[in-house]
């Protein structure tokens, strides 16, 4: 695995603790189909939530958050339809969060959680 | 929410400017809203930098920011502060901007870089009573010659923001290193143009051209100068403007306000004090003498001539249509342009000196035997100049070559400040024989007051009534040498002219029926 994915995937994993913390139910991560990946899955009460996670080692390059960027953020929504078709869920209420992360390796990452971004 | 006031300038008329900024919930992004040209659009990018690299980042959020009125075409990089400001506002960053005018752009590293035309907008800003300002430092000095203006001027970002009440922790307050601010190019740090007018004493001989000059001078009357080449004509031109007075204080604003508009004015040379002197090449194109350019049109070489001199070398040369769009400046003292984007009027009250060679050779001079023009090119090389134009022409005057014996001639010759005093006097004379007429020079006078008012008894005029009697003289011609008499007479320190007066005045105007 490449350094930058491992940093994602402990993103992810810091991400899915913080929701967790927040009372959102995380239910699926990684989940992958031929048109994209989602990053999380989770139930916030009834409403479906889809979370995409930028992680990065410092703000050097700009924001985490900047880029996530509107193509992603449709291609989100497409994703939920097909990922709701896969595992049978009837979508009540659909919401798209993104969460920012800076990982220094050193200090407490910074989680910056936006919700319903698109 | 966060504000910021800023100034949009159409012309020399500025519009105080509204910036308001707010921060959404949602992803980062930067929206400028209001009008903004290219120029403006790019402060987006220039503007996260610039606060990132002052250490004071901005909001990780959506911004956006709003120029109100919408409606009115902004352009230029001076809104940059004052978007930033505004948007620090909006972040908590920085304690209430409201009432304070910011006027710079940034560079990335957060430094604050000069922009053009700050004299106007701070002289619009303090007339719809806004008194602070805050611009970049080399900006300083031409924004604190508005009366009433509280001025500071800053270095970078960092530095306003402290006086803001930011936190001064995290910013990085030193002034960035780098080239001297003149790099921008609209830094050109306007220093030459106040260097001392050259002088009369260099002039030799020309009698009769330097009394032209006193008079021009005296009555702020448009000359003509017709000559063979190397007769000195553009050499007696350059010393015009050293004859005029200095500027007064409010005509210094008015001057320097046209020319902030072209470049950054620092130091002590912030305020123009010289009657300026202009002289485009006759390949001019009309906008760059009236003024022009797309969008806002910019002032041209007229409009930088307003209170001084704007000399047309080989005026015939020039385009027709150029010479034809001098006529409005030289009726109505202003240039009122015309543009998709709006409607600027600059001011244009200038001193016209035409220069022209005697034939498109330049060899009629004298006897003219060399010279190797036909008469047709001969017509047509001054039916150019048209009659309107030339009709506002009271000086047209004969410029011979300076003979030897003059030339070496090392007798004591006066100065412009010898000659600049008897100007003076002159003008003050006028000035008051004037006032009831609401007019300033000699110059200005109507056929109506002369022949008026100011009539001179027949005894005087006797010359001139001769000659008009003859037919040699128009009664357009007539008014010229009036009002030139006028001239003549304040300089002699006579309460009117009598009739030798006249007659002088007479011979300063003989070339015009020539042409």
């Amino acid at each position: 695995m490449r350094a930058k994915d491992t940093l994602g995937r402990s993103g992810e994993r810091v991400a899915a603790d913080y929701l967790e913390d927040k009372g959102i139910r995380v239910i699926d991560s990684n989940w992958r189909c031929p048109s994209g990946e989602i990053d999380l899955v989770a139930l916030d009460g009834s409403e479906l939530v889809i979370v995409e996670v930028k992680t990065r080692q410092s703000r050097r390059y700009g924001d985490p958050l900047e880029a996530v960027t509107a193509a992603k953020l449709r291609r989100l929504r497409t994703l939920a339809v097909l990922w709701a078709r896969e595992h049978r869920h009837v979508i009540g209420a659909l919401r798209i969060d993104a969460v920012g992360i800076i990982m220094d390796g050193r200090s407490a990452p910074s989680i910056d959680h936006l919700k319903g971004v698109a | 929410m966060g504000r910021a006031l800023a100034v949009a300038l159409v012309g020399l008329n500025g519009h105080v400017i509204e910036v308001e900024a707010d921060i959404g919930q949602t992803l980062p992004s930067f929206v400028l809203l209001g009008l903004p040209d290219a120029a403006l659009s790019e402060a987006r990018e220039r503007i996260r930098s610039a606060a990132q690299n002052s250490g004071i980042p901005l909001s990780r959020r959506k911004i956006t920011v709003n120029l109100v009125p919408a409606s009115l075409p902004k352009k230029g990089s001076g809104f940059d502060l004052a978007i930033v400001m505004a948007a620090l506002e909006a972040a908590g960053d920085v304690r209430r901007t409201g009432g304070t005018v910011f006027i710079a752009e940034l560079g990335l590293d957060g430094r604050l870089r000069a922009v053009r035309g700050v004299l106007p907008a701070v002289l619009a800003a303090i007339k719809a009573g806004w008194k602070e300002f805050v611009v970049a430092e080399p900006n300083l000095a031409e924004a604190e010659l508005v009366a009433g203006a509280k001025v500071r001027g800053y270095g970078s970002l960092a530095q306003v923001v402290a006086d803001f009440d930011a936190d001064p922790q995290d910013l990085v307050l030193a002034v960035p290193d780098g080239p001297p601010a003149a790099a921008g190019s609209d830094d050109d740090g306007a220093s030459a143009g106040e260097q001392a007018p050259p002088d009369l004493t260099e002039v030799a001989g020309q009698a009769e051209a330097r009394l032209a000059l006193e008079i021009a001078a005296a009555g702020g009357h448009h000359l003509m100068m017709v000559g063979p080449p190397g007769s000195g004509k553009t050499m007696l031109a350059e010393r015009l403007p050293g004859l005029l007075p200095a500027l007064s204080d409010e005509e210094a604003l008015e001057v320097t306000a046209i020319h902030s508009l072209d470049q950054v004015r620092r130091g002590s040379n912030a305020l123009i004090r010289r009657p300026p002197y202009e002289r485009p090449h006759h390949s001019a194109s009309t906008a760059s003498i009236i003024g022009g350019g797309t969008g806002i049109p910019r002032p041209g070489a007229a409009s930088r001539a307003h209170r001084g001199v704007l000399f047309l070398d080989e005026a015939p040369e020039f385009d027709k249509r150029v010479l034809d769009a001098l006529r409005q400046p030289l009726e109505s003292g202003e240039l009122v342009l015309h543009r998709s984007a709006g409607t600027a009027a600059y001011p244009a009250r200038f001193q016209l000196v035409l220069a022209a060679n005697p034939c498109p050779c330049g060899k009629a001079a004298g006897k003219g035997i060399s010279c190797e023009c036909t008469p047709m090119a001969r017509r047509r090389y001054f039916g150019r100049l048209s009659g309107p134009l030339l009709d506002r022409v009271d000086i047209q005057l004969q410029v011979n070559r300076v003979q030897l014996a003059q030339l070496s001639d090392a007798g004591p010759r006066e100065s412009t400040d010898q000659v600049a005093v008897r100007v003076k006097l002159a003008r003050d004379t006028a000035r008051e024989r004037l006032r009831p007429f609401g007019l300033v020079h000699n110059a200005d006078l109507t056929g109506r007051i002369l022949r008026g008012p100011l009539r001179l008894p027949p005894a005087d005029t006797a010359l001139l009534d001769r000659a008009m009697g003859q037919g040699s003289l128009s009664a357009r011609g007539y008014d010229r040498v009036l009002r030139l008499a006028w001239t003549v007479a304040d300089l002699q320190g006579r309460p009117r002219p009598c009739a030798d007066d006249v007659g002088l005045a007479l011979t300063l105007r003989q070339r015009g029926e020539g042409l």
